[in-house]
């Protein structure tokens, strides 16, 4: 593993006119390095994610890539860098078989000029294997549709599409939010094998248990900033939640909420 | 799941459900046996028969793969009601009016028509405004601009397209017929098939290896399925939706040049009912409203669906006025089965285990 990250932040600053979103935003990740990204909704994770994907350019500061310093006007420019984003539910297309979608933008063809055709075998055996190799084996079939699968293996279709076209950074957007626990697993599982194999992965999620599992450092964004940084096993659950809470401490949150039930119930009783 | 417990059985009947052109052909099938076994009697099964509702369905046809492209990348294009007639006046009036040769004028039509579709995905690629207002606004422009210009130039709204030449008219718009033999052992292979018949054909091959096997077809899925993931994967959208429109309104053009040339008279009517017969043929084809999934074969079987019970209650003995209903009926059964369809697809389990 060396030592220079791959992908680095200095003092990014991000506003939209005289919002100000991001405020001087340093981290950086290495290969083989999980680097979670904890907030809250509105914490600015989105806008982070955008500017590392070349959605958004930085108003000031810099991002750097292997040392250098590097500018993305467009998506595109951090994907030819090999940053790739998986998104939510994106990145897949429900309607379209798994050999399909997997190679969209990119597909392999055979024949010549304009008789090029499609190359399905090729497609297919490719698209199941790469799954099969983070442990999904029960996609068998690459003429089968996107839309049968189950979430976490659609996040784990994604996963091995971008490493199949040589991604070395992987920013996964919430993979886990919308699943199941068994699910989470699956994609927990996907994420620990895209570590092992030497990418770097940004880890973005407000489950703290899923970030504990995976992550060897973490970073908690609060309005825009970041409140905490430190290294696995630094801090406890209850600690990391109680600071995406904004500092302000869990139990004390769970005592007003006590105090409001008590409150509606008395009066409940009184009426 | 309950479908995850089938058997091999269930499989391949879900395999078959998965493909929609299956459905599609299984409704002209029972379409065709049930006007074949009323019309008997009145000679739907012969080959004139045949190319009363062949001859109908190809001009349908012709446009209906491209709108099927572009309903399959999630957009609509009403606009050809207007673009039918402006590619036959363009093409009647340089010919007639200018006297320009037949095949220049046919280019300059194509690129006019084309012109219009550019305009078309530009608006809609810029504004994101839906596809069915812009393509809507356009309709009215153009169908103004066809009168205003048909008779700032030529004083007239019908031009007459005299002897275009053999070739143009045998390949544009005339009637063809193979047979072998003579009296009594004359087999008739078809009979009075109009030029269009040919192009559709041509149109549907080209259609189904663009769509279904070169790298583009998966970039008009993707298109339709999911945006900006589409766009994300690097695929050009915006370009490619502007491609899908010229298409569309090149298409179009052809059918007007088509009919202008067999009947030797364009006019500058703009044909409403084309715009609901193109939609209609591609929905009953099985592709989705929703865009995102559809097949060439699937359309083509729609449209010659539509086709025979367009034409084919005249050989009947029902009124002639039901055939709306019919194809009210049909476009709903299609609706509700394309829709069936999709909650199939996005619910099987992946494997059998």
């Amino acid at each position: 593993m060396s030592d220079t990250p791959i992908l680095e932040m200095q003092n990014v600053n991000k506003s939209f006119g005289p919002v100000d979103v991001l405020h001087d935003i340093s981290l950086k990740v290495r290969a083989g390095e999980v680097l979670c990204l904890l907030g809250d909704n509105g914490a600015g994770k989105s806008t982070l994610i955008k500017t590392l994907s070349g959605v958004h350019q930085p108003t000031s500061g810099d991002m750097l890539m292997d040392g250098e310093k590097v500018r993305f006007d467009r998506p595109r420019d951090a994907t030819d860098r090999g940053i790739a984003t998986v998104h939510q539910f994106g990145g897949t297309f429900p309607l379209m078989s798994i050999g399909r979608s997997f190679f969209v933008g990119m597909e392999p063809t055979k024949g010549w000029g304009p008789f090029k055709r499609f190359d399905r075998e090729k497609a297919n055996a490719i698209a199941v294997k790469a799954v099969q190799d983070f442990g999904i084996t029960r996609i068998d079939d690459g003429d089968r549709l996107i839309g049968g699968l189950s979430g976490g293996e659609r996040q784990s279709l994604a996963i091995a599409r971008a490493l199949h076209f040589g991604a070395r950074v992987l920013i996964l957007d919430e993979p886990t939010a919308a699943l199941g626990v068994k699910q989470a697993t699956h994609v927990l599982r996907v994420v620990n094998e895209a570590k092992r194999r030497g990418l770097a992965v940004i880890f973005i999620t407000h489950q703290v248990m899923h970030a504990m599992a995976v992550g060897d450092h973490f970073a908690v964004l609060i309005r825009g900033a970041i409140a905490a940084d430190f290294k696995k096993g630094e801090k406890s659950r209850e600690e990391i939640t109680d600071l995406m809470a904004g500092g302000e401490s869990m139990s004390d949150l769970e005592a007003q909420i006590d105090a409001d039930n008590e409150g509606q119930s008395s009066q409940a009783g009184a009426a | 799941m309950a479908e995850s417990k089938n058997s091999s059985g269930g499989a391949s009947l879900f395999n078959l459900f998965r493909r929609p052109e299956a459905g599609a052909a299984a409704g002209f099938i029972l379409i065709f046996l049930f006007f074949a076994y009323f019309g008997l009697d009145k000679n739907f099964l012969t080959a004139l028969g045949t190319s009363t509702w062949l001859n109908f369905a190809s001009k349908v046809g012709i446009i209906a793969i491209p709108i099927g492209f572009l309903m399959i990348a999630g957009e609509l294009d009403i606009s050809i009601g207007a673009v039918i007639p402006a590619g036959g006046i363009v093409l009647a009036m340089g010919t007639e009016l200018y006297g320009i040769n037949i095949w220049v004028a046919f280019a300059m039509s194509m690129v006019i028509c084309g012109f219009i579709g550019f305009v078309n995905g530009m608006i809609v690629t810029r504004t994101k405004v839906p596809s069915l207002i812009v393509t809507l606004a356009t309709l009215f422009v153009v169908a103004g601009l066809n009168a205003y210009v048909s008779k700032g130039l030529a004083g007239t709204t019908q031009h007459s397209l005299q002897d275009v030449g053999v070739v143009s008219e045998f390949i544009l718009g005339d009637y063809h017929t193979l047979a072998f033999g003579d009296g009594d052992d004359k087999v008739t292979v078809f009979r009075s098939l109009q030029s269009s018949f040919f192009l559709f054909l041509l149109v549907s091959a080209l259609g189904f290896f663009i769509l279904h096997k070169s790298p583009w077809g998966n970039w008009i899925f993707a298109l339709g399925g999911d945006q900006e993931s589409a766009r994300n994967a690097g695929i050009p959208t915006s370009s490619l939706k502007i491609v899908l429109f010229i298409l569309s309104a090149m298409a179009a053009g052809l059918v007007g040049m088509t009919e202008a040339v067999l009947a030797n008279t364009a006019s500058t009517t703009t044909q409403f009912g084309m715009i609901f017969n193109s939609i209609i043929c591609v929905v009953v084809g099985g592709v989705l409203l929703t865009g995102g999934f559809g097949t060439v074969t699937g359309t083509v079987f729609g449209t010659l669906t539509f086709g025979i019970v367009f034409q084919g209650i005249n050989f009947t003995t029902f009124d002639k006025d039901l055939n709306m209903l019919f194809i009210g009926v049909l476009l709903l059964v299609a609706v509700l089965m394309n829709d069936t369809f999709r909650e199939w697809a996005t619910r099987a389990s992946t494997a059998k285990k």
